[in-house]
């Protein structure tokens, strides 16, 4: 029987000298669910996310992720995680094919080239070079590169940040495929829209701690009752709710 | 290569198609591997003509006895006579337009820099010219035999070395741009982020970089034996071995000087504090021999002086690859020690 949780973190604390990233934060994910870290640039979104990811290792705390531990396991780990970073430019001059093939080679199981191309509806741009590409054609790649080895969790930092409303919807429809064939995603943003589109779970983080979590809808009801009657409440509702600020004031 | 399932190729050979790729679409690089070293060696042949040996430069300045002074040396063998100005006459001579002044007083007056070797021999033509004019009989006339011993001139020897300093330089700028870019963009850490093994990413570094030595050692050589008449004493092979393994120690430091540093800045920085000591001492433009005996075991031991000494040996005196062995084996050594190093020092996050 696989293991019931994909991410499930305690504790998790993460120093840069005096700046406490994220503090003491305690966290589960379950298998085949879309959860969301949501929170305002700076908050720690980032560094949770890397934490899991095994790309940087936490002052205190535990993190054990599809069963396993970095520490221990980090090599198989690896092949079943799917991973797109936030600010990531792959090199240039390698077209969108080469670039495929290349992140193909490094896992042991996963998909042909030509099925990452159609997932990611990038097949008439396999011969361009990735310079060429638009910043959705950019990270539809960056989300088919995370998809190469078939992973069962896949980690997204930002995926849709600078995108215009039909990339993004796009880079959505992406995402639903993946989840409807029994995949975990875990994935930041600071869009409500987005996270109420694609999550059935949030944490709403702040100053590297949980200010609330659960269910989108639910976090509108108890929390963001709608101040206009004509407007359906929002998630950016709750957050004004609960620390007087807007999620994207920076 | 054979593909595997799914589509999959090997790693190794993928990291290291795609950094052929990549440099193969950059103009800049491909001009600094292959265009340069050509131009370097027309260069090198405009400074230094296959045939006949130079005069040495000779200025006159005005004074009583310049006619007779004129006579004498415009009559000679070797010696190339200008007029100069007494205000040019200090520019000329630091600038080696000519190599030695003579004032036309009575006896005359040579005015040289005694530290330059075309001086003291510009001085000995000079005299003897000047004193034959004046009537010195000669007690003999030695027989000469002139030999033209190949591979004796400067330019045979100076061409080996900038081979060397090539492959040193492109090597090491090569690997430490691409690098410190990729950790710039954050290329990197996206690619420690998935399964990659990190000595695949290393290794595929230095894998590209030896298909495109051959070039960059056979076209100055090349250049350098058709254009320049340099003898090719050892054989290809030899040559081939000599400069792969130079090349491989080359990547090996170069990745060690790309390992930590974030910034393009500080990379430029790096490679040449590591390479302008051996452009200095390393043979490449005069012989380490100039450096005092307390200096020869450092210069010795230096990846460079090993290259250049093992690929004059093999070009000049037709060493095997057997004679240059311990060469071989330093620069084996200064390639395996700092990949090593690397891979424990790299910073991919």
């Amino acid at each position: 029987m696989p293991h019931p949780f994909a991410v499930r973190c305690e504790r998790v604390t993460k120093r840069y000298g005096d700046l406490v990233a994220v503090d003491a934060l305690s966290l589960t994910v379950e298998r085949g669910e879309c959860f969301g870290l949501l929170g305002p640039n700076g908050a720690g979104k980032t560094t949770t996310i890397e934490s899991f990811e095994g790309l940087l290792t936490p002052d205190e705390g535990d993190v054990e992720v599809l069963g396993l531990r970095w520490r221990t396991d980090g090599a198989a780990l690896r092949q079943r995680l799917g991973i797109q970073l936030q600010e990531t430019r792959l090199a240039e001059k390698l077209t969108v094919e080469e670039t495929l093939r290349l992140f193909r080679a490094f896992y042991d199981r996963g998909r042909p080239v030509e099925e990452l191309l159609r997932l990611v509806e990038l097949e008439s741009k396999r011969a361009s070079w990735v310079g060429k590409l638009s910043g959705g054609q950019r990270q539809r790649l960056a989300v088919a590169c995370a998809l190469a080895g078939t992973p069962d969790l896949l980690f997204l930092d930002e995926p849709t940040t600078g995108l215009d409303p039909q990339a993004r919807r796009q880079l959505w429809g992406v995402l639903e495929r993946f989840r409807a064939g029994g995949g975990t995603i875990v994935i930041t943003t600071h869009y409500m829209d987005e996270a109420e589109a694609l999550c059935d779970r949030v944490a709403v983080i702040d100053h590297g701690r949980i200010i609330t979590q659960g269910r989108p809808k639910d976090l509108i009801e108890t929390l963001g009752a709608p101040r206009v009657v004509t407007r359906h409440g929002t998630l950016e509702d709750v957050f004004m709710a609960l620390t007087g600020r807007h999620l994207r004031d920076d | 290569m054979t593909e595997r399932r799914n589509g999959r190729s090997h790693p190794l050979l993928e990291l290291t198609l795609a950094r052929l790729r990549e440099f193969v679409r950059e103009p800049e690089a491909l001009f600094w591997a292959f265009v340069f070293p050509i131009i370097m060696s027309v260069a090198l042949a405009a400074a230094f003509p296959a045939r006949g040996a130079r005069p040495v430069a000779v200025g006159l300045v005005p004074g009583p006895a310049a006619e007779a002074v004129r006579r004498a040396l415009g009559a000679a063998e070797g010696i190339a006579l200008r007029d100069l100005s007494p205000r040019d006459e200090a520019r000329a001579l630091r600038e080696g337009e000519v190599h030695l002044v003579v004032v036309p007083t009575e006896p005359p007056t040579y005015r040289f820099d005694p530290a330059r070797g075309e001086s003291r021999a510009a001085r000995l033509a000079v005299d003897q010219a000047l004193k034959r004019a004046a009537g010195r009989p000669e007690p003999w006339t030695a027989r000469e035999e002139p030999i033209a011993v190949p591979g004796s001139r400067y330019v045979d020897w100076l061409i080996p070395g900038l081979v060397g300093m090539n492959v040193m330089s492109t090597g090491m700028w090569g690997i430490g741009f691409s690098v410190v870019q990729a950790r710039l963009r954050k290329i990197l850490k996206r690619l420690v982020a998935s399964p990659m093994r990190k000595r695949d990413y290393l290794l595929a570094q230095m894998l590209a970089r030896i298909v495109f030595l051959a070039p960059e050692v056979a076209v100055p050589l090349a250049f350098g034996a058709l254009v320049l008449g340099m003898p090719i004493e050892g054989s290809i092979a030899a040559i081939a071995v000599v400069s792969l393994v130079g090349g491989l120690s080359f990547t090996g430091l170069g990745l060690l000087t790309a390992s930590r540093p974030r910034t393009l800045e500080a990379i430029s920085g790096i490679l040449n504090l590591t390479m302008l000591p051996m452009w200095v001492v390393s043979g490449v433009f005069f012989s380490t021999a100039n450096f005092p005996g307390a200096l020869q075991p450092f210069i010795q031991a230096l990846p460079l002086t090993a290259l250049n000494d093992a690929l004059r040996a093999v070009i000049l005196e037709g060493a095997t690859v057997g004679a240059v062995g311990g060469e071989l084996l330093l620069l084996a050594i200064w390639g395996a020690v700092p990949f090593l190093l690397a891979l424990r020092l790299f910073r991919w996050v």
